[in-house]
């Protein structure tokens, strides 16, 4: 890909400590990742072969395509913990629509379609009637779960077409699952999105000061429902992508998701409180957690006690480096 | 009387009684004085919870491990009981409270010692001790007939009428009516959501206040760890999973202002009991117990862009002239 010439390189901050740590941020990342690579490695004789490693990639690829959005949502300092909900309503919409009938491409364009219309309802709740967006979203999940609950009850949706099975269980090339390849791609485009374009520039002003960049003319209101659509939109694709795998919908589908989302992108040294992160970085996290639970299942390992180490993870990746520096003063 | 009408926690007492009546009016045997007391003795778990988290969400920090506490402190509770059924109940109830205590200050350590977001810390230690009862308990459940007679009947003892767990209940509502209006704590606690820079120059430490909320916290849901493991004579792995979200959710109906600082003792008690008064409303009603999750998200909804009217009076503008020429901005943002 040939990038237009850049013009002039504008430094982020004045000083480029900031830049630096977040670079080391990644390197500590991608050296935790290739440690647990090797540990595994040696751990399990079956870790390394790549039937195995593909069907791992399962662990993390629909978590982190909403990762993606979450982590520009997050940047621009909201949230959503409403994406776990969103999957099972887009879920229970393509269920009910397989029952009257709908083709495979019907039933990719409607979860996703509800994926989006869910995301653009948190946007108009946060971004037009100005309401904060954890308690907002907190609101949307009970909603949007709510109904996926009194639509279907205790019951479970199934029966989907033969070829709508490709989206979670295909494969593009050799061992390269369908999700694998998508998320790549998708990795590239919000790499993009965030790094290259203004739109991404903007996401970091708000982040940093939404007063002071509505001021410098960034469309704020606009942006932050752009970014509630886009995560609504995830949501509809992973669920596309989890109920082709699952073949099947109940209400509590991806029910808890939120959560490992947002970990993954918090893990990925997105600031919580806005304004910081990379795309790379949020990659590299969701390759940890997949490791580490692909890891500790060869050796079975529970799935309750793996969620012990990512919570450690978690705490003590964002610890790590407030210890540090507290020890250096 | 004007003033009344403005006061949150009485138009959420109205909307109570509205839903209370229109049920009543169809079904005359919702909300007598029985039914009453036994949705309050059902919502008492969730009030002693939602009083703690308030002093949480007050300090402009939120505690999601609140649900993991309690499972892991009951499913403690409850193996101790099992391999020691000589051990008297307030034994128990002490060990239950600080254990939970103890897992609550481990997160406020977290917010005040390393200044960590409360969100992410307590989204890390929720997984932590959800774990840990698994590795604790091995998997296994602890059933009915393992617990003692005692642990069993405690809560549930009639005592003037009312049951224990209904007691402790009003006990903890009392404790929050002079701790948050009587002494300096519950004044810091608003003080450091209200404004942290302000707090400071009034020699209010931030983070030992957080730290102390967050303890506090910790206790009533190690308590409530307990009295849910008896009330239900069943612990195991996955109890009250995804409870804390209706915690938050009882805290934001009574007005409870997520970004902290406001927010009052009988708003975090009408929250709770509003949720419970629904809970109990459906079924009685003849409604598919499925449209409760949709219904208390709508409530939240509802509740939430009521509250924000009243909360967008807060700050100043200095600059009129600026204001009026640039485009209109709302502060909303994540939690700290």
């Amino acid at each position: 890909m040939t990038m237009a010439p850049t013009p002039r390189h504008i430094p982020d901050r004045l000083n480029g400590s900031f830049l630096r740590r977040l670079k080391s941020w990644e390197t500590l990342l991608l050296a935790v990742a290739a440690a647990i690579f090797t540990f595994n490695a040696l751990a399990s004789p079956y870790f390394l072969d790549p039937w195995n490693l593909s069907d791992a990639t399962f662990n993390f690829t629909e978590k982190a395509m909403i990762a993606l959005a979450m982590a520009l949502l997050i940047i621009a300092g909201e949230i959503d913990l409403s994406v776990g909900a969103i999957i099972a309503l887009a879920s229970v919409a393509m269920g009910a629509a397989r029952q009257m009938g709908v083709e495979t491409t019907g039933l990719v364009l409607i979860g996703a379609g509800v994926g989006l219309a869910c995301g653009a309802f948190n946007g108009f709740l946060v971004a037009g009637l100005g309401l904060p967006s954890i308690v907002a979203t907190i609101g949307t999940m009970s909603l949007f779960r709510g109904i996926a609950y009194i639509i279907l009850g205790d019951g479970a949706y199934g029966g989907y077409p033969a070829s709508f099975a490709w989206f979670g269980q295909g494969y593009v090339w050799g061992a390269i699952t369908f999700e694998l390849a998508l998320l790549a791609v998708l990795a590239v485009v919000y790499g993009v999105l965030l790094h290259g374009t203004n739109f991404g520039r903007r996401i970091y002003a708000i982040g940093n000061n939404a007063t002071a960049a509505a001021f410098s003319g960034v469309r704020v209101r606009r942006i932050r429902m752009t970014l509630f659509m886009l995560t609504g939109l995830m949501a509809g694709i992973a669920s596309v992508c989890l109920t082709s795998r699952l073949g099947s919908t109940r209400p509590s589908i991806g029910m808890g998701m939120e959560l490992e989302v947002i970990t993954m992108v918090v893990l990925g040294g997105v600031a919580i409180t806005g304004g910081s992160g990379t795309i790379l970085g949020v990659m590299l996290a969701a390759l940890i957690m997949g490791l580490i639970t692909f890891g500790l299942g060869l050796l079975n390992v529970p799935g309750v006690v793996m969620s012990i180490f990512v919570g450690i993870l978690l705490i003590s990746v964002i610890a790590l480096p407030r210890l540090l520096e507290r020890m250096r003063r | 009387m004007s003033a009344l009408l403005k006061r949150r926690e009485f138009l959420l007492f109205l909307a109570i009684l509205l839903l209370i009546l229109l049920v009543r009016a169809r079904f005359p045997s919702f909300g007598s004085p029985a039914n009453l007391a036994a949705i309050f003795h059902d919502s008492a778990i969730l009030i002693i919870l939602a009083l703690g988290q308030m002093a949480v969400i007050l300090t402009r920090c939120v505690d999601l491990s609140v649900a993991a506490n309690l499972a892991l402190t009951g499913m403690a509770t409850a193996m101790l009981n099992a391999a020691l059924p000589g051990i008297p109940v307030g034994l128990l109830l002490l060990f239950a409270a600080g254990m939970g205590m103890a897992l609550g200050a481990f997160n406020g350590i977290l917010v005040w010692k390393l200044a960590l977001p409360s969100i992410v810390v307590t989204l890390g230690t929720m997984t932590i001790y959800r774990g840990s009862i698994f590795l604790l308990s091995g998997g296994a459940w602890v059933n009915a007939h393992q617990m003692s007679p005692a642990f069993k009947a405690f809560p549930r003892e009639v005592v003037l009428g009312l049951p224990v767990l209904s007691w402790i209940a009003i006990a903890a509502i009392a404790v929050f009516v002079l701790l948050i209006g009587r002494t300096a704590l519950g004044r810091a606690f608003h003080a450091v959501g209200g404004d942290e820079h302000a707090a400071v120059y009034t020699g209010i430490s931030v983070g030992r206040t957080r730290f102390w909320a967050f303890t506090i916290n910790g206790g009533l849901a190690g308590l409530c760890g307990y009295l849910w493991v008896s009330r239900y004579a069943v612990a195991y792995t996955e109890v009250a999973q995804g409870f804390e979200l209706d915690v938050i959710a009882a805290c934001v109906i009574g007005g409870i202002s997520i970004a902290g600082g406001m927010g009052t003792v009988a708003g975090a008690l009408l929250g709770a009991f509003f949720l419970g008064a629904i809970k109990n409303a459906l079924p009685v009603a003849g409604i598919s117990p499925f449209w409760q999750m949709a219904i208390s998200g709508a409530a939240i909804l509802l509740a939430v862009a009521f509250n924000a009217r009243a909360e967008r009076r807060k700050g100043r503008i200095i600059l009129k002239s600026a204001q009026s020429a640039a485009p209109v901005i709302q502060s909303s943002g994540a939690a700290s």
